[in-house]
Parts: structure tokens; C-alpha cells; sequence
């Protein structure tokens, strides 16, 4: 049986280009990048190479890029970091309903310690209305944080515009692009923010690296200490071969945008299409234009997501599902919740998020599945026999 | 996370639909947490001749529904009334501890469809 990947979302393998550049940094490469001998120093150049390499891909300045253990890192040192470096300022923070939890435990975690946090809502998008947070802001108000695209039902935000109203005001502005890095031209100065978050596994980069853009001036409190390393903001001896590979990533997918966005969009609309003609009682979600070209999220009414996601398993799909069992709680996707999804139809969502290597051929097989496992489960449920027309809510 | 018997089960689970012209009918859990669970007796001589579930939930909940008709099966009804979620759970190789509270309650519906049977013949046998 032939694996079909639809998780590009959840993460991505490494492709052999970057793992070709990543491997002298184990092996003949080692050298610690703060050792003062050429070892190190061959080190400490490809570090300088990549950190170069990401900064001019975000339209920033090498001393901006600061390297962490990955996306949720990422997200951390920008919150954290700027939270505690600034609370003589203020102690007000906004975030939205929908962010990861990267962002919103780590929000909570300031709200245990004295930080007053607004969650704002959004709509039945998804999306954040820039109004509210410029109604949001009060004299406190030291931060912002909103993602740049949601990384359940892909929803873009609009970046540019809280950027700017931000930017008027003076309040630092922290995006999580971790989504969107790879996918979608990201330029630090058009959307006017002074941190953003990536993570190299999702766009065909290693695991447990990202990095987090600083804008100069912004201060911030590292929370790892014991080194100089990243310019006194991330102590610890830098894991080179993963920068190399988080670089070598970036570049190759940020170069090839243009093309892997409308090979995507095709391939996603076939989807999309194929799913609204052949299975009834569906219901989209995310905004219909204003979304990643990677992913589809759908409820499937009458049928709980887990035993979606097994079945299509059994056919050798790989996807994801926001239903409660998939999210290690009882409660299903915080983000379809927020989007005002009634709990018994979030609980039958499914969220197919593509890739490079994925094919037409792949997308009509996974729809043959969808349609047989989908009538399967609905003819085992009881509340399909009791309400077969009943639109969805 | 799941057991191969679990696993099983989900792939092939047994009874599934509803007994024409049941004797007893029970339902639990709510489309909220998502998990429903539903099943219908037939009943002769106080034994328990054909179950069948429908499931609206996880791949616990449909296994453990699919489990509990093979265990029912055939028996009378003082030996159903003694079978408990856990019976179900440790005869499917164990569930994983998030599941046993919210998609272990195979047993539970049982006693309603029991209890919806026993209710039944005491109005007919007034009537």
C-alpha cells in the first residue's frame, strides 16, 4: 500500500539537498562555532552563512536572527522575552482565540504571573478584525501577538495592517509565521513586525530548530542562560548542523514560492472541489480566499474525526482531525470552537494539508477513500438515520 | 495507543445497525463530547439473542460497542446484567486511561436496553 502524506502541516521530511548540506556538520565539521581554532571557525561560518541567508530572505538584518530549539521556542523567547524585559513599561498583552498553544500557554503562564492578557475573538473565519486590537490597546498595552496564518484551517491574517496600526502606536508586535515560512513571501517590513516565529520541519527542514526575528532595538529578556551565543539572547553551543539545514530550507522553498503556491492551489482545489461534490453534510472551514493554498479543513457531520483518522490510516492517508480525542483532551479544536463551530460537528473535522510530493493522482485517491469511509462511519452512527437532511448548523 | 484487539475490532466491528422489532433499546452519551452510543436487544426465553450498536464516536467507542455484542451474545439476562465497562475494556486488551471515562460506556447503554426491555414486558404482562 502506497503511503499518501496529507500532514504538511503537522510536519515535513527533509528534503536530500538539505540533509546533503546538513551532514559534515556531524561528522568532519564538528567544531564548536565559539572555539577560536579553524575548526571552529568552519563552523562559525556556516553559521554566519546561514544566519545571512535567513535574514535576507525576511528582508532583515543578520544581527536580527536569533536561532532556537524550534517554532514553540521561537514563540517563547518573543512572549517571555519581551514581556519580562518591558513590564516597567506595562503589563497588558493581546493575542487571539485562534493562536497555537505556543503562544496561548505561554500567555497563560504570564497571566499566572501578573500579566493581564486580552484574548481577542474572531470571526467565523477565523479571522482577527484590526479594529479590535486598536480598541484593544490601553496605555499598558506592551505586546501584541497574532499569527500570521492559522495552522488548523489556514486562515492569513491581516498582517500588514495590525502591523501598521502597531507600529503607530508604539507597541511591539510579535507574528507567528511558523505556517507561512516556506509558503508565502514573508518580508518583516511590509508586515511591520518587530518579532516573527519559523520552524524549519515544516518546510522541509530538520526537527528542533527555528528561529525567531528580533527587530534592533527591541529589548528582551533570553530565558536561556549560560552563554553568549546569539548575541546574549540564546545561550547554548549552537546546534550547526540544523541551522545549516533550517537555511538551506528556507531558501530552497522561499525560491521556489511562485511555482510550489500555484502547483498547491490546484492540487488543494481539486480537493476542496472533489470533497463539496461528492459528500454532503460537509462544511468548509477557514476563509474561503484569504487562506494557505496547502490546506483543507472540513467537518464531516455525524462522524467523530479519531475514527476518520484511523480509517484513513488503514488506506495509508495520513491526516489530522481537531476533534477532542485527537487533542489529547475533551474538548475539541480551540480554534474551530472559536470560529463558533457547534463542539458535535467540530468533533468531525479533518484537516488535509499538502506538499510538495503530493499528486493528482494522490488527491483522487484520497477523495475514493473519503467517500467510502465517510458513508461507512455514517452508516454506523445513530444520529445519521435520525437527521439524513438536516443541514448543517 | 490502541491495542491490536482494539484495533481489530475498529476494522471489523460486529453487530452494527439495529435489531428489527427490538425488545429493548439504550442510549448513552451526548453528540457534545462526542461519543453516542446505541444499542438494541432481542430477547428469548430471558436470553439475549441477537445486539446490535451504532456508534456515533472514537475508536475506542466503536470498539468497545463491537466487544460488548460479541460478549453479550447468547446470554441470559442476569449474566449481561453483570457485565461492567471495565469487563469490556480488559476484554479488549486494555484502553488508553483518557478513554476509559468518555468512550468506555458500552455496558452502560446495556443496562438502558435492559432495563427498556424489563420496563416493556412488565407493560405488557399489565396489559
Amino acid at each position: 500500500m502506497n503511503r499518501i502524506y496529507l500532514d504538511h502541516a503537522a510536519t515535513t521530511a527533509v528534503r536530500p539537498e538539505v540533509l546533503e548540506a546538513m551532514l559534515p556538520y556531524f561528522t568532519e565539521k564538528y567544531g564548536n562555532p565559539s572555539s577560536v581554532y579553524s575548526l571552529g571557525r568552519e563552523a562559525r561560518r556556516a553559521l554566519d552563512e546561514a544566519r545571512a541567508t535567513v535574514a535576507d530572505l525576511l528582508g532583515a538584518d543578520e544581527r536580527e536572527i536569533v536561532f532556537t530549539g524550534g517554532g514553540s521556542e521561537a514563540d517563547n523567547l518573543a512572549i517571555k522575552g519581551v514581556a519580562f524585559a518591558n513590564r516597567h513599561k506595562g503589563n497588558h498583552i493581546i493575542t487571539s482565540a485562534v493562536e497555537h498553544h505556543a503562544v496561548l500557554d505561554t500567555m497563560h503562564f504570564l497571566e499566572r504571573n501578573g500579566f493581564r492578557i486580552t484574548v481577542l475573538p474572531v470571526d467565523s473565519y477565523g479571522m482577527v478584525d484590526p479594529n479590535q486590537v486598536a480598541e484593544a490597546l490601553t496605555d499598558d498595552t506592551i505586546l501584541v501577538s497574532i499569527m500570521h496564518a492559522n495552522n488548523e484551517v489556514g486562515t492569513i491574517q491581516p498582517i500588514e495592517e495590525i502591523g501598521r496600526i502597531l507600529a503607530e502606536k508604539k507597541v511591539y508586535f510579535h507574528t507567528d509565521a511558523v505556517q507561512t515560512a516556506g509558503i508565502l513571501p514573508i518580508n518583516v517590513a511590509e508586515l511591520h513586525c518587530d518579532l516573527l516565529s519559523l520552524s524549519a520541519h515544516k518546510f522541509y527542514g530538520p526537527k528542533g530548530v527555528g528561529a525567531l526575528y528580533v527587530k534592533r532595538g527591541t529589548k528582551i529578556e533570553p530565558h536561556i542562560h549560560g552563554g553568549a551565543q546569539e548575541r546574549k539572547r540564546r545561550a547554548g553551543t549552537e546546534n550547526v548542523a540544523g541551522i545549516v539545514g533550517l537555511a538551506k530550507a528556507f531558501a530552497l522553498a522561499q525560491g521556489e514560492i511562485e511555482t510550489s503556491a500555484a502547483k498547491l492551489t490546484a492540487l488543494r482545489d481539486r480537493l476542496w472541489d472533489g470533497i463539496a461534490a461528492r459528500i454532503d453534510h460537509v462544511r468548509f472551514n477557514g476563509h474561503p480566499t484569504q487562506r494557505l493554498p496547502n490546506n483543507v479543513n472540513v467537518c464531516f457531520s455525524f462522524i467523530e474525526g479519531e475514527a476518520l483518522l484511523l480509517n484513513l490510516d488503514m488506506h495509508g492517508i495520513a491526516a489530522s482531525s481537531g476533534s477532542a480525542c485527537t487533542s489529547g483532551s475533551l474538548e475539541p479544536s480551540h480554534v474551530l470552537v472559536a470560529m463558533g463551530v457547534p463542539p458535535e460537528i467540530a468533533h468531525g473535522s479533518l484537516r488535509l494539508t499538502l506538499g510538495r510530493e503530493n499528486t493528482e493522482e494522490e488527491i483522487d485517491t484520497v477523495l475514493d477513500v473519503l467517500v467510502e469511509v465517510v458513508a461507512k462511519l455514517r452508516d454506523m452512527s445513530p444520529l445519521y438515520e435520525e437527521t439524513p437532511s438536516k443541514p448543517l448548523p | 495507543m490502541y491495542s491490536e484487539r482494539v484495533m481489530e475490532h475498529f476494522t471489523n466491528p460486529r453487530n452494527v445497525g439495529e435489531v428489527e422489532q427490538a425488545d429493548g433499546e439504550g442510549q448513552v452519551g451526548n453528540p457534545i463530547c462526542g461519543d453516542i452510543m446505541k444499542l438494541s436487544i432481542k430477547v428469548e426465553d430471558d436470553r439475549i439473542v441477537d445486539i446490535k450498536f451504532k456508534t456515533f464516536g472514537c475508536g475506542a467507542a466503536i470498539a468497545s460497542c463491537s466487544m460488548l455484542t460479541e460478549m453479550v451474545k447468547g446470554k441470559t439476562i442476569e449474566e449481561a446484567r453483570a457485565i461492567t465497562n471495565r469487563d469490556v475494556a480488559e476484554a479488549l486488551g486494555g484502553l488508553p486511561s483518557v478513554k476509559m471515562h468518555c468512550s468506555n460506556l458500552a455496558a452502560d447503554a446495556l443496562q438502558l436496553a435492559i432495563d427498556d426491555y424489563l420496563s416493556k414486558k412488565e407493560e405488557g404482562s399489565n396489559a
